[in-house]
């Protein structure tokens, strides 16, 4: 499957990824490339093997409902760029 | 053209967990912003989510009430957008295999008659954070506090056919999840949120319309009102010439009106894709054996009981089984009186009236069912008319004890001594000569005035079947 550039804008606009005009080409050719490996191997026959959704063999791990993390807020803030009244301040978006 | 309106419901209900359903965060209501938002909850890089084994319990518990099949195994998926509330770029969700399969409630419409309501699925997911935009100048506020809260979000079948279908159908998943105790449904606090798919179509016709959503409706009024406002809208759409777009809009209450949140075009494309932070999530039948089993007694079986077992009318029931806590209280009256319809005319009435007066929940009723259940045995055993029982109810309600102690401490045991109401009523003989003789010559209706007298002087005490015969054995004369 060719992806062309519109289909890499797009890709990259959903993921907020900037990607400079002279690139696009070729990044429409590697995930070309992904996508050829894939129907490759979509072509092998798998009937009667059960779809994994992980690559561990193995069933999610259960946590008991108990609170055990305390309040780090000041912590947690030290890094953010701007913060008001114990609240993230983000540009305003409005939908 | 006749119109036919087809609706079906996404509910999310938060679930009732102490913390979140993939970090060891608190999830109490209320807190100081961004104080119950771990490093999971932010989106850190690094953190690893683990699942809350009671999301899971309350997951399962809700398919069983429900009649569903619960997935043995099902899968934890990425919802890919962005928004600042949502720290980590994603959601996670079920998508390809939810925990709950299809199941089924039973709605009861006007008329009497019952309509089965198909719910496609149920699924976990994470709750996202809240935004403020009205606080800050150019800046929009975010508080973390409710990311990673664990939602059930439950997904109706298009078999909704009115506004008043859909919220029969919301307030019975909402008497579900409050019964099963997986969720406090509190609407004002966001506990259970509803979106709305409309769309109207010929009558006669087999394929659906294009539908619009209607998110995050937060009460059964405005439920109501949102989609009556929108079949109207696309009504008055198609019959002007124009076509429905498929879109999200949100309810406006003070305009009472929908309006189109204008989003963009691939703002719908999510991307999907199975977590890898998270293995496939394995229930087996002993984890669905202790998940159900002090599951309680549902609100459909309960109220066929409470028809069968105590004699109530259809109404009654219904109105007696609304919540766990009301069905248990009248449950508990009607056993320890021994006078079932007594007790069900007493909680409907005088009970529901005052706990609406005072806007107080049943668990706050300063009059307990042992409490009312001692009322009714006064009225049984004659200590009390009917009548002064209200007044006996208002004392306990404002604190004055138990019923005996209202009673005694306002004097209003009823008068059975027959001496003491026969020289009551001599005296009033005596004092009404006139009516007297009105009585003896046949006019039957002045009785009511000697009943009245009587009442008046014992205040309200004489017991009235004493009195009736009493009176017309002296009338008689």
């Amino acid at each position: 499957m060719a992806l062309d550039r519109s289909d890499i804008e797009k890709i990259a606009h959903l993921a907020r990824l900037a990607i400079a005009p002279e690139q696009t080409e070729r990044y429409a050719a590697d995930l070309s490339n992904i996508l050829d490996l894939v129907a490759q191997m979509d072509a092998v026959d798998t009937s009667g093997v059960e779809p994994m959704a992980h690559p561990l063999h193995m069933a999610q791990r259960l946590r008991p409902d108990q609170p055990t993390e305390p309040n780090q807020r000041e912590h947690f803030q030290s890094i953010a760029p701007l913060t008001d009244s114990g609240l993230y301040l983000v540009p305003k978006v409005i939908e | 053209m006749q119109w036919e309106t087809v609706i079906g419901l996404e509910i999310h209900t938060q679930l009732a967990t102490q913390s979140k359903i993939f970090s060891g965060a608190p999830t109490a209501f209320g807190a100081d912003p961004n104080t119950q938002a771990c490093a999971i909850d932010l989106g850190l890089p690094g953190v690893l989510p683990v699942l809350n084994v009671q999301a899971v319990r309350f997951a399962v518990r809700f398919g069983k009430a429900i009649e569903a099949e619960i997935a043995p195994r099902s899968i934890f998926a990425r919802k890919n957008y962005f928004y600042p509330d949502l720290p980590k770029g994603y959601q996670i969700s079920q998508y390809e295999l939810p925990v709950v399969g299809k199941g089924q409630v039973e709605i009861v419409l006007d008329e009497g008659t019952v309509k089965t309501i198909g719910v496609t699925r149920a699924h976990l997911e994470e709750d996202a954070g809240k935004s403020l935009h009205e606080d800050f100048q150019g800046f929009t506020g975010i508080d973390l506090n409710r990311a990673g809260t664990p939602l059930l979000e439950i997904v109706s079948e298009p078999d909704m056919r009115s506004p008043q279908e859909a919220v029969a159908y919301a307030k019975k998943i909402h008497q579900i999840v409050r019964y099963i105790g997986i969720s406090d449904g509190n609407m004002q606090e966001g506990s259970f949120r509803m979106d709305a798919n409309v769309s109207v179509r010929p009558v006669g016709q087999a394929e659906f319309g294009t539908r619009a959503e209607i998110k995050n409706v937060n009460s059964f009024r405005f439920l109501e009102k949102a989609i009556q406002f929108e079949v109207e809208r696309q009504i008055d759409l198609i019959e002007g010439g124009g076509t429905v777009v498929q879109e999200t809009r949100l309810y406006d209450a003070a305009k009472d009106e929908t309006r189109s949140m204008r989003t963009k075009e691939e703002a719908n494309d999510y991307r999907y894709f199975p977590d890898p932070d998270l293995l496939p999530l394995e229930i087996d039948a002993d984890f669905l054996a202790e998940a159900v089993a002090d599951l309680p007694e549902l609100p459909d079986a309960k109220r066929a009981r409470f028809q069968a077992d105590y004699g109530l009318s259809e109404y009654d029931a219904d109105l007696l089984t609304a919540s766990r806590e009301l069905a248990d209280y009248f449950e508990s009256v009607a056993k320890d009186s021994g006078e079932p319809k007594l007790a069900a005319n007493w909680v409907s009435g005088e009970l529901m009236a005052a706990l609406n007066k005072a806007e107080c929940e049943i668990g706050e009723s300063p009059v307990s069912a042992a409490m009312l259940a001692g009322l009714i045995a006064r009225i049984k055993d004659g200590t009390i008319s009917g009548k002064l029982a209200k007044q006996v109810f208002e004392g306990m309600w404002n604190g004055g004890g138990d019923a005996d102690r209202v009673i005694e401490s306002q004097g209003l045991k009823q008068i059975t001594d027959t001496g003491a109401i026969e020289s009551m009523i001599d005296a009033i003989v005596a004092a009404n000569p006139a009516q007297v003789e009105q009585y003896r010559s046949g006019k039957d209706k002045i009785f009511g005035f000697f009943v009245g007298q009587v009442m008046k002087q014992s205040g309200g005490k004489a017991n009235p079947g004493q009195v009736n015969e009493i009176l017309r054995r002296k009338l008689q004369g």
